[in-house]
C-alpha cells in the first residue's frame, strides 16, 4: 500500500530534451491519492508545533529591527572549539537580518501549509522534523560570524535538503535527485571549507566580522585567487549557477512546500547570501567582477530561456528561481551603490513572489491533480482566491508598478547601466530575462486561471484556509511593498548597505516613480518584448527545442560521472579485495615491509652493532624457546602444533617482559597469549582441511616475506635502541604518579589517569570491534543453516 | 568436552580465577595488575567454563548477554568521565575520595580512575567473551 500523498513529481523535464507527456493513467492515479479519503486524519502536534516555533522565531527577529536599522550590530559568542578557533559566534546586522526574517516568516506560512498539503501523511512527524530542523540549520548559517560554524550549518541544510527531496523515498527518481543535490552541493562545500580553511589563515581570524574588515589585506594575499576559487565553487553549486544548475530542477521531485521554502525561498539563497557576506572582503577586483558578471548573466539567460521549455508549473518555476539567483550573483559581482540596493530589493522581492508562486502551484496540483500547464485551464471560477494570490505574485515577478517587482527592475536596469564590467553585457542580458520573466509569468500564473477551456484530472476545488494563507499573505506583502518603498529601505536596504558597503547612506532610495530615465524606458522596453513573446510563444518553445533544446545535456553527463566512479570502484575492490586470506596476509605485509625498507633506507643510518655479552642463561633460554616455537610453526603439518607453538613464541616474549622487569606487561601478554591460542583454535577447527599440494607450493614465498619482515623489523628495533632514549616523559610520569594521582603502578596510572582518553578511544574500539565481528559471526551463520 | 576431571576442577578455578581477577582489578593501581589484566582473567574462568561444560551453561552462568556487559563496561568509563564535570574540572579528571582516612594515612581510597578502570574490565571481559562463546557456538 502506498502512502497516501497529494502528488507524484513529474519526471524532470530537464532530462530528457522533449517535453514531459504524462499518460492518462498516471494522472488519474495520482488523482485518486490526491483524494483518498483516509487523508484527513490530523497532524497533531507535528502539525502545529513546528508553526509555534518559526512563528516565535519570527516574532523574536522582529525585536531586533529597531536596533539593525539603527545600524547596531548584535552579537552572541561562545567558545566551542577554542583550540582551533572556532567559536559558536552570531552577528545579527542588516544582511543576517533580513535573510533571517524571510527564513523565519517564510518558515512559518509554509509550515502552515504543509500541514494541510501533506495532511494524513503517516511520515508527517518526519517530513516536519526535517524541515523545522532545515530551518534551524539555515538560520544559523545566515546569523553565524565564524567560518567553521558557518560551514557546519551549510552542510546542515544541505544533509536536511538531502532528505527532504527525498522524502518520497520509495520512488527512485526522488532519491537520485537528492543523491544529485547531496553530492554537488557536498562537493561545492568541501571546496569551499579549503577556501574558508585558507582564508581564516590568510586573515589570521576565523570571525567573519573580523575578516571583512581586512578586505585590502586579502586582496593582496598571494592566496587571493585560491581563496577565491573555491569560495565560488561553494556558493555556486548551492545557489546552481550554471553549469552546476541541473540539480535545482530535479530537486522539485521534494513535496511542494519544500520546493518554496528551500529550493527557491531560502536554501539557494545561501550561496548568495554567502556572496554578499563576504562582498567586502572579496569584492573590488577584475577577478571577482567578471567571474560573477559572467556566471550570473549566463545562469539569467540560460535559465529564463529554459523556464519557456516547460510545461509542468513546477519545472517552470524552479528556472525562473535559476534566473532569479543568476541576476542575484549578478548584481553582487560589482560593488555599486545600485547594485547593492538592487539586490536586496529583488532578493526580497522574489523570495515573495517565488514562495508565492510555488505554494499556489502546490494549491492547484492539490485541487486539480495536475501540474501540467498544456492542460490547465479555467481554474479562476472554482479557485478564486488562488488565482487571485497567482496574479498579485505574477504581476509582481513580471515587474510591473505598482508591485515591488517594478523597483526591483528599475534598480536593475539603473545598475547595469552603469555596469563597471560591460552595460552592454549586463543590460542586455539583464533584459532578454526581465522579458522572459514577463511571459514566463503569464505563462505559469495566469493562463491556468483565467485561460478558456481546460480539462483536469479530477474536478478542481478550491484549497483550504492554510494553504491559501502563504500565498495569499506573500503576495500581499508584493504589493505592500511597492506601495510603501521606504519601509523596505529602511529596515533592509539601508542596513545592508551598511553591511556590504560600510555606508548605510549608500543605499539607493526607493520610488514607485522616479521619473522618465534609462530605465524606466528599459521597462517600457521590457513589457513590450515580453508581450511580443507571449504571442509568439509557440513560435519561441519550437525555435528554443532546436537550439537550447540541443545543448550538451549536464543532467545526463552527471549520471556518466557517477557510473563512472561506480566502475572504478567497482574495479579496484575486484583487484584488492579478492576474498581471499591468504592473499590480504600478503598484501598487508609486503606493503609494510616494502614501506619500512624504503624509509629505513632513506632516513635511518642503520648501524648494526650486535652485542651479545651482557647476555646470561636464562636469556639464552628465552631466545632458544622463541626461536624454537617459531621453527616448529614453519615445519609443522598440523594446525593444532602449529597453533600451541605460536602460543610458545608468546610466551618466550612474555617471559623476556619479566627478564627486564615489566610485570604488567608481561602478564598482559601471557594472558592475551593464553586467549589467543583459545580463539584461534577454536576459528581454525571451522576451516576445511589444508590442501598438502597448495600448501607446499607457497611456502618457499612465505618464507621470503616472513623473513623480510622479521628483518626490516629487528632492523628497525636495533636503530631505535642506537639512539639515545628520552627520559623525560618517563621521569615525569615516575614523579607524578604517586604524589598526583595516588599510584605506584605506573603503567597503570597512565591508563587509567594520565593517558584515560586513549584508554578510553582504545576500548571504545574494542567494543565496537567485538560488536561487528558478533554481528558478522551470527548473519553467515544464519545463511549457512538457512 | 566431556571431560569430568575438567568439569569438576572447572567448578574451583573459574571461582578462583573471577576472585583472582578482581583482586588484580583492585590493587592495579599500585601493583601489577589492573582492569585490562583483570578483564582478560576474568574472561579466562567463563572461557574454561565454556570448555568444559560447554557455552549454554557458560552463558547460563554470565546470566547478562556478554554483549551487554562490554557496553555497560563503556557507560561505566564514559560516567567515570563525566564525574569531574560537578566539580568544574576536564573530562577524565581524576577525583579521590579517601574514607576513614587517618592522619599521613590515605585510608579506603575511591576514586574515578578506579571507576574508569572497573569499566575497562567490564569491556574487556564482555567483548572476549562475546567472541569467544559466538564463534564456539558456531562450530
Amino acid at each position: 500500500m502506498r502512502a497516501p500523498r497529494p502528488a507524484a513529481p513529474l519526471t524532470p523535464a530537464v532530462r530528457s530534451g522533449p517535453a514531459p507527456t504524462a499518460t492518462p493513467t498516471q494522472r488519474a492515479e495520482e488523482t485518486a491519492i490526491a483524494t483518498d479519503p483516509k487523508s484527513d486524519r490530523r497532524n497533531g502536534i507535528a502539525g502545529w508545533a513546528p508553526v509555534l516555533l518559526s512563528a516565535t522565531l519570527f516574532a523574536w527577529f522582529c525585536t531586533f529591527l529597531p536596533a539593525v536599522a539603527e545600524g547596531e550590530v548584535l552579537l552572541w559568542q561562545l567558545d566551542w572549539v577554542p583550540s582551533l578557533s572556532v567559536s559558536l559566534s552570531f552577528l545579527v546586522d542588516g544582511l543576517s537580518l533580513t535573510f533571517l526574517l524571510l527564513i523565519s516568516g517564510i518558515g512559518t506560512l509554509v509550515m502552515l501549509y504543509s500541514d494541510s498539503y501533506l495532511r494524513g501523511d503517516p511520515q508527517y512527524a518526519r517530513f516536519a522534523l526535517y524541515l523545522t530542523s532545515f530551518m534551524l540549520s539555515m538560520l544559523g548559517l545566515v546569523a553565524a560570524d565564524n567560518l567553521i560554524a558557518l560551514f557546519v550549518f551549510w552542510e546542515l541544510t544541505t544533509i536536511t535538503s538531502y532528505l527532504l527531496i527525498g522524502f518520497h523515498n520509495d520512488e527512485a527518481d526522488s532519491r537520485r535527485s537528492a543523491l544529485q543535490a547531496l553530492l554537488v552541493t557536498g562537493t561545492g562545500a568541501l571546496a569551499m571549507m579549503a577556501g574558508m580553511i585558507l582564508m581564516g589563515v590568510a586573515a589570521g581570524t576565523f570571525e567573519i566580522s573580523e575578516i571583512v574588515a581586512q578586505g585590502d589585506v586579502l586582496r593582496e594575499h598571494p592566496w587571493y585567487l585560491a581563496i577565491m576559487i573555491l569560495i565560488l565553487a561553494g556558493a555556486f553549486t548551492k545557489s546552481a549557477q550554471v553549469p552546476f544548475h541541473f540539480w535545482l530542477p530535479n530537486a522539485m521531485a521534494a513535496p511542494t512546500p519544500v520546493s518554496a521554502f528551500l529550493h527557491s525561498a531560502t536554501m539557494v539563497k545561501g550561496g548568495v547570501y554567502l556572496l554578499a557576506r563576504l562582498h567586502p572582503a572579496l569584492s573590488g577586483t577584475e577577478v571577482w567582477l567578471w567571474t560573477l558578471t559572467i556566471a550570473g548573466a549566463a545562469t539569467a539567460v540560460f535559465a529564463s530561456l529554459q523556464a519557456m521549455r516547460q510545461t509542468d508549473m513546477k519545472q517552470v518555476l524552479a528556472y525562473t528561481t535559476l534566473m532569479a539567483l543568476g541576476t542575484l550573483t549578478l548584481f553582487l559581482a560589482s560593488g555599486s551603490a545600485y547594485a547593492i540596493t538592487a539586490f536586496v530589493v529583488f532578493l526580497v522581492t522574489h523570495s515573495f513572489y517565488k514562495a508565492s508562486l510555488f505554494l499556489m502551484a502546490g494549491c492547484v496540483d492539490h485541487g486539480t491533480g495536475t501540474r501540467d500547464l498544456r492542460v490547465l485551464g479555467g481554474l479562476a471560477r472554482a479557485m478564486p482566491l488562488t488565482a487571485l494570490a497567482a496574479a498579485i505574485a505574477a504581476l509582481s515577478m513580471a515587474g510591473l508598478p505598482p508591485f515591488i517587482g517594478f523597483i526591483a527592475k528599475e534598480l536593475g536596469y539603473g545598475g547595469s547601466i552603469e555596469a563597471a564590467s560591460s552595460p552592454l553585457l549586463v543590460t542586455g542580458a539583464a533584459l532578454i530575462a526581465n522579458a522572459l520573466m514577463f511571459t514566463v509569468a503569464a505563462v505559469v500564473a495566469l493562463n491556468p486561471f483565467w485561460r478558456r477551456g481546460g480539462e483536469t484530472p479530477s474536478k478542481p476545488h478550491e484549497a483550504d484556509w492554510q494553504m491559501l494563507a502563504g500565498p495569499l499573505i506573500l503576495a500581499a506583502l508584493g504589493l505592500a511593498a511597492g506601495i510603501f518603498p521606504h519601509v523596505l529601505e529602511h529596515y533592509a536596504a539601508a542596513p545592508i548597505a551598511q553591511s556590504l558597503l560600510g555606508d548605510a547612506e549608500k543605499a539607493k532610495e526607493l520610488h514607485l516613480w522616479a521619473g522618465v530615465n534609462t530605465p524606466f524606458l528599459l521597462s517600457l522596453a521590457t513589457f513590450a518584448l515580453g508581450l511580443v513573446l507571449y504571442f509568439a510563444r509557440g513560435a519561441l518553445r519550437r525555435a528554443l527545442e532546436s537550439t537550447v533544446g540541443r545543448l550538451p545535456d549536464l543532467d545526463a553527463r552527471w549520471d556518466d560521472v557517477i557510473d563512472g566512479l561506480k566502475g572504478f570502484a567497482a574495479w579496484q575492490t575486484r583487484l584488492l579485495q579478492t576474498g581471499k586470506l591468504r592473499r590480504y596476509l600478503v598484501v598487508i605485509f609486503a606493503t609494510y615491509a616494502g614501506v619500512m625498507a624504503v624509509t629505513l633506507a632513506m632516513k635511518a643510518a642503520v648501524v648494526v652493532e650486535l652485542d651479545f655479552s651482557d647476555l646470561i642463561l636464562k636469556q639464552w633460554m628465552v631466545v632458544g624457546l622463541i626461536v624454537t616455537g617459531a621453527a616448529i610453526v614453519t615445519v609443522t603439518r598440523s594446525r593444532l602444533a602449529a597453533i600451541a607453538a605460536l602460543g610458545t613464541v608468546g610466551i618466550g616474549v612474555a617471559l623476556t617482559f619479566i627478564v627486564y622487569s615489566a610485570p604488567d606487561v608481561a602478564i598482559t601478554q601471557l594472558l592475551i597469549e593464553t586467549l589467543n591460542v583459545v580463539l584461534v583454535s577454536v576459528a581454525l577447527l571451522r576451516m576445511p582441511l589444508l590442501d598438502p599440494a597448495g600448501t607446499h607450493d607457497h611456502r618457499p614465498k612465505d618464507a621470503v616475506l616472513a623473513l623480510a619482515v622479521g628483518g626490516v623489523v629487528a632492523t628497525l628495533l636495533l636503530c631505535v635502541l642506537a639512539v639515545p632514549m628520552d627520559m623525560r616523559l618517563t621521569q615525569f610520569f615516575e614523579e607524578a604518579s604517586y604524589p598526583d594521582a595516588h599510584g605506584r603502578n605506573i603503567v597503570n596510572v597512565i591508563l587509567v589517569d594520565f593517558r584515560a582518553i586513549d584508554t578510553f578511544g582504545e576500548i571504545t574500539v574494542v567494543v565496537i570491534a567485538a560488536l561487528s565481528a558478533y554481528a558478522l559471526l551470527r548473519t553467515t551463520g544464519r545463511r549457512d543453516r538457512a | 568436552m566431556k571431560s569430568l576431571i575438567l568439569r569438576v576442577a572447572t567448578r574451583y578455578l573459574a571461582a578462583l580465577l573471577l576472585i583472582f581477577s578482581l583482586y588484580l582489578l583492585l590493587r592495579g593501581h599500585n601493583e601489577p595488575g589492573g582492569g585490562f589484566i583483570g578483564g582478560l582473567v576474568g574472561a579466562t574462568a567463563f572461557v574454561l567454563h565454556a570448555i568444559a561444560c560447554g557455552t549454554a551453561e557458560a552463558r547460563a552462568a554470565l546470566r547478562v548477554q556478554p554483549q551487554t556487559i562490554a557496553v555497560t563496561g563503556l557507560a561505566v568509563a564514559l560516567v567515570a568521565g563525566l564525574v569531574p564535570a560537578f566539580s568544574g574540572d576536564a573530562f577524565l579528571t581524576g577525583e579521590w575520595l579517601f574514607l576513614f582516612a587517618e592522619d599521613g594515612g590515605k585510608g579506603i581510597p575511591l576514586s574515578t580512575p578506579l571507576m574508569f578502570d572497573t569499566g575497562v574490565y567490564l569491556v574487556v571481559l564482555g567483548a572476549i567473551l562475546t567472541l569467544v562463546l559466538a564463534m564456539e557456538e558456531e562450530i
